[in-house]
């Protein structure tokens, strides 16, 4: 075992949602990863480490969006050493990091798992050069399946799932474009996680959808799925009843 | 007029190549200034991946130091993937800054640093990406002026037709300097346009513009002589030198990237130069004489990156670390400073001697001792006196038995294959060496589980060394010799499973000594490379050895020439070398008696601590030694919080 003295104890749970914005959606989770613990060195938060050979600050990430997506929805949970003003929190490290990735709300955790939390997600998608008639009728024809297989690419290869089942609902955005059309879908998070990609995977297989260019990704939220089919926010503090 | 960003006609392509982020720019640290408030623009161009280039130090000190002139603007660019050059192809989309996405055939000076030959046909690539002409002679006034730079630059001759200047050493004065020049040029309203430029740049005595110099051949293929066929030219280019390194503290905040680099960790350069006198190391000798950073000057460089970029990791970059006057004030004031922080120090060059033991034991207080990396680079004492690297065999288990003792497991032993005299017993002797090495890890540790890797690489004689008339062991040998090598590791049971053994084939060494000691007709099987699709030379899952070796069986057709002339072919005193009108310093007398004594296997001793031996860099570039100590300490930082 290394000498010295143990770790801090952590004292305080943090939970923080960002968003990942114009050419920083481009970045990987890892990237963040990186950025974010170097962005806590910078801003001198006091995190509390791993013991062992190879401390790590204690950060716990949860379901990041794909890369080349953007997000205004990532959660993530920081164990810290000292009692912290959240707002403070949230300001320095808003500050630490680049532009794009931006810290919108920092909380004190409450009892419960952050990640358990995060049941669904609600995904915008723009679709240039696709026409609203042609996207209504594609979502259509999805939401009428059952179930409609989809092909990814996994690190063991490619693998075959369902990606009709786990959509809540899906809509075309009431606005008009000429140029292009928006999608509003709220997909459950299941495993394997249903990503955009394979909602648009699912709309070629049903209805040959395949936008000219590529489209234009964005979580809107990400949390509790309630009763309604709504994405509800995961920082609002639970009652202890339940209700 | 303001440049447009090409990000709009790119964004669209980055969501169909891998690791987009490496194309986005907006690290931590970098800067974007207007166009229209700068005077003189450069693009500064490391020839490799992102992920390599970004952590490049010579380039992160340039764009500092140019961006710091309120008239200048200095962008990076770098290699993009071959998937990403098909869709920019496709799209008319040309090479780009990463910081405002500018294209670089707008800016006025292209410089690019070449730490290695491997990097010139990506040059050629994000040439034609840019726009600008591939052959120097075909460019317009409103072309970028094309400048090389970096060690590859020692000797730019096989690149002279795609370059418009050379320059060589310590790029941070010398930049200054050249944009003093392109500064009154356009204040003047350009006259002369870009010839008058370059031949402003050519008097300076600091620029190689190869067109301003004729080369003449022998009908044996030899070089006649290289003459200068312009007034005021120099005969012979000088290279830079920066004196004090203490007045030049960069690069102060060092690039954070974003994506994934090879270097996690900031970089202090702890002094510059070295003077070892290693006859294989190119490095050491072009870059004398030693010039140390003192150890106030380094701690506030750590202190200052630190607080820039947030990394965790902080290197104390030279050529051989443990030499700094102060090392063990400097590592021992660093950990003390550091201690709790998270925050770890490495040296990344260690010597084999039990002082560096304990320099690594002070660097790794209260962390894990995995894995100690030591560079004998010759098997046999004998080699070793032949490349005059001073470690005999009893030094070297000495080292690894403090070593294993203080608690490291895995020691990593660095050697080079092909050095000039070797034979078959030479590179033998390395088993016997390893095996050694663990015997004695065994014992004094009393533990099984110790290792010993074992990593040897091809040696290529490069210009400006004593082994510049070399003739380089080719590939064939070298694969057979390293072959009975693993054999000879593998055929002892009790031993053979601690040491792990790793090596390269001996082709792109072959192609990199092609590179290292070519001249100017070496260009077109550079270009034929590059027509045929060569890219990332450096990378072996992109390199050819068969493209290179056709393409240059055509090039070299109707030439007295072909590739085992530039390679295998031991050179004499009498014959002129590509290289010889530009200047390192070193006396071409003084580095042939050098290569004499290696084959007499005489050592000579480091200039630092014994008198001058005459190599003639300090009286021809006017330098000195600058070493320590300056008797001074660290002191512990009070932490604002």
């Amino acid at each position: 075992m290394p000498d010295g003295p143990a770790p801090a104890p952590a004292v305080q749970k943090l939970r923080l949602r960002y968003a990942k914005r114009g050419r920083l959606r481009f970045s990987s989770h890892r990237d963040f990863q990186r950025a974010l613990e170097r962005a806590l060195r910078r801003a001198a938060v006091p995190m509390a480490y791993s013991a062992g050979f190879t401390p790590h600050p204690k950060v716990s990430y949860a379901n990041s969006a794909p890369t080349g997506t953007a997000s205004e929805a990532e959660y993530v949970e920081l164990s810290v050493t000292e009692r912290c003003d959240p707002e403070a929190v949230r300001e320095a490290l808003d500050r630490s990091l680049p532009p794009g990735l931006d810290v919108l709300q920092v909380v004190e955790a409450d009892a419960g798992s952050l990640a358990d939390r995060l049941e669904a997600s609600e995904w915008k998608i723009v679709l240039p050069g696709v026409t609203r008639a042609a996207a209504t009728a594609a979502l259509e024809q999805l939401m009428a399946r059952d179930a409609v297989e989809v092909e990814r690419l996994f690190k063991n290869g490619p693998r075959r799932f369902d990606a009709r089942g786990a959509v809540v609902h899906a809509r075309v955005e009431d606005v008009d474009q000429d140029d292009c059309a928006i999608l509003q879908v709220v997909v459950r998070h299941t495993t394997p996680a249903v990503r955009p990609d394979d909602v648009l995977a699912a709309l070629r297989v049903v209805a040959q959808l395949v936008p000219p260019s590529p489209p234009q990704v964005t979580r809107l939220a990400q949390g509790p799925l309630s009763d309604a089919g709504t994405v509800t926010d995961p920082l609002a503090t639970v009652d202890a009843g339940g209700a | 007029m303001p440049v447009e960003s090409v990000f709009p006609r790119l964004e669209p392509l980055l969501a169909r190549v891998s690791k987009p982020i490496q194309y986005v720019g907006g690290e931590l640290n970098s800067t974007v200034k207007e166009w229209d408030d700068a005077t003189v623009r450069w693009a500064l161009m490391y020839p490799d991946a992102y992920e390599v280039g970004v952590s490049n130090q010579g380039s992160m000190i340039l764009y500092e130091v140019l961006n710091e002139q309120p008239d200048v603007l200095a962008e990076r660019t770098y290699s993009v993937w071959p998937d990403l050059e098909a869709l920019m192809r496709e799209h008319g989309v040309p090479q780009f800054t990463v910081d405002a996405h500018r294209p670089v055939g707008a800016f006025d000076v292209l410089g690019i640093s070449f730490s290695t030959e491997l990097g010139y046909t990506n040059l050629l690539t994000a040439l034609d990406l840019a726009g600008i002409p591939l052959h120097a002679v075909d460019r317009t006034d409103a072309d970028p002026v094309v400048i090389a730079g970096g060690h590859a630059a020692f000797n730019p001759e096989p690149i002279a037709d795609f370059v418009d200047a050379a320059v060589l050493g310590d790029g941070e004065q010398a930049v200054l300097e050249i944009t003093d020049v392109i500064r009154r040029w356009k204040a003047e309203g350009r006259p002369g346009g870009r010839g008058e430029l370059l031949l402003r740049l050519a008097k300076t005595g600091g620029v190689y513009v190869p067109r301003f110099y004729d080369v003449e051949y022998l009908p044996d293929g030899r070089i006649k002589r290289v003459v200068p066929n312009r007034a005021g030219v120099p005969w012979r280019v000088s290279k830079h030198t920066v004196m004090d390194l203490d007045a030049w503290p960069y690069p102060k905040k060092p690039l954070v990237p974003l994506a994934e680099s090879v270097h996690e960790r900031m970089s202090v350069e702890i002094f510059r130069g070295c003077t070892r006198g290693c006859r294989f190391c190119q490095a050491g000798m072009i870059t004398r004489p030693v010039r140390e950073r003192s150890i106030t000057g380094i701690g506030e460089m750590v202190e200052r990156g630190l607080a820039a970029t947030g990394f965790e990791e902080v290197g104390l970059l030279s050529l051989s670390s443990a030499d700094h006057s102060e090392i063990a004030d400097v590592t021992k004031g660093l950990a003390d400073r550091y201690e709790g922080t998270n925050t770890s120090l490495s040296l990344p060059s260690t010597r084999v001697d039990a002082f560096n033991i304990d320099l690594a034991g002070e660097l790794s207080r209260g962390g894990r001792r995995s894995g100690l990396t030591f560079a004998p680079e010759g098997g046999s004492e004998r080699l070793r006196r032949v490349i005059n690297k001073m470690v005999s065999e009893d030094d070297l288990i000495r080292t690894v038995a403090a070593a294993y003792s203080a608690g490291w497991r895995q020691v990593k032993l660095y050697f080079m294959c092909g050095l000039p005299t070797e034979t078959d017993d030479d590179v033998l002797a390395i088993a016997g060496m390893a095996t050694r090495v663990i015997a004695k890890g065994r014992e004094v540790s009393g533990r099984k589980d110790i290792r010993c890797t074992v990593s040897i690489g091809g040696f290529v004689p490069k210009p400006h060394t004593p082994f510049q008339w070399a003739p380089q062991l080719d590939a064939e040998t070298t694969d057979a010799r390293l072959a009975k090598l693993r054999d000879a590791i593998r055929a002892d049971k009790s031993y053979g499973k601690a040491i792990g053994f790793r090596y390269h084939d001996g082709k792109p060494g072959i192609v990199e000594g092609l590179l290292s000691r070519g001249d100017r007709r070496v260009g077109r099987v550079i270009e034929a490379v590059w027509r045929d699709g060569g890219r990332f030379d450096g990378w072996s899952e992109h390199f050819s050895y068969g493209r290179w070796m056709a393409a240059a069986e055509v090039a070299f057709a109707d030439e007295p020439v072909d590739v085992d002339w530039y390679t295998t072919r031991e050179r004499d005193f009498t014959e002129v070398l590509p290289w010889d009108h530009l200047d390192s310093g070193l006396d071409k007398d003084w580095l042939w008696e050098d290569w004499q004594d290696a084959l007499s296997e005489v050592e000579v001793d480091d200039c630092r601590w014994t008198p001058c031996f005459d190599c003639g860099v300090c009286p021809q570039m006017g330098t000195e030694i600058q070493v320590g100590p300056t008797g001074k300490t660290l002191l512990p930082l009070t932490v604002a919080r």
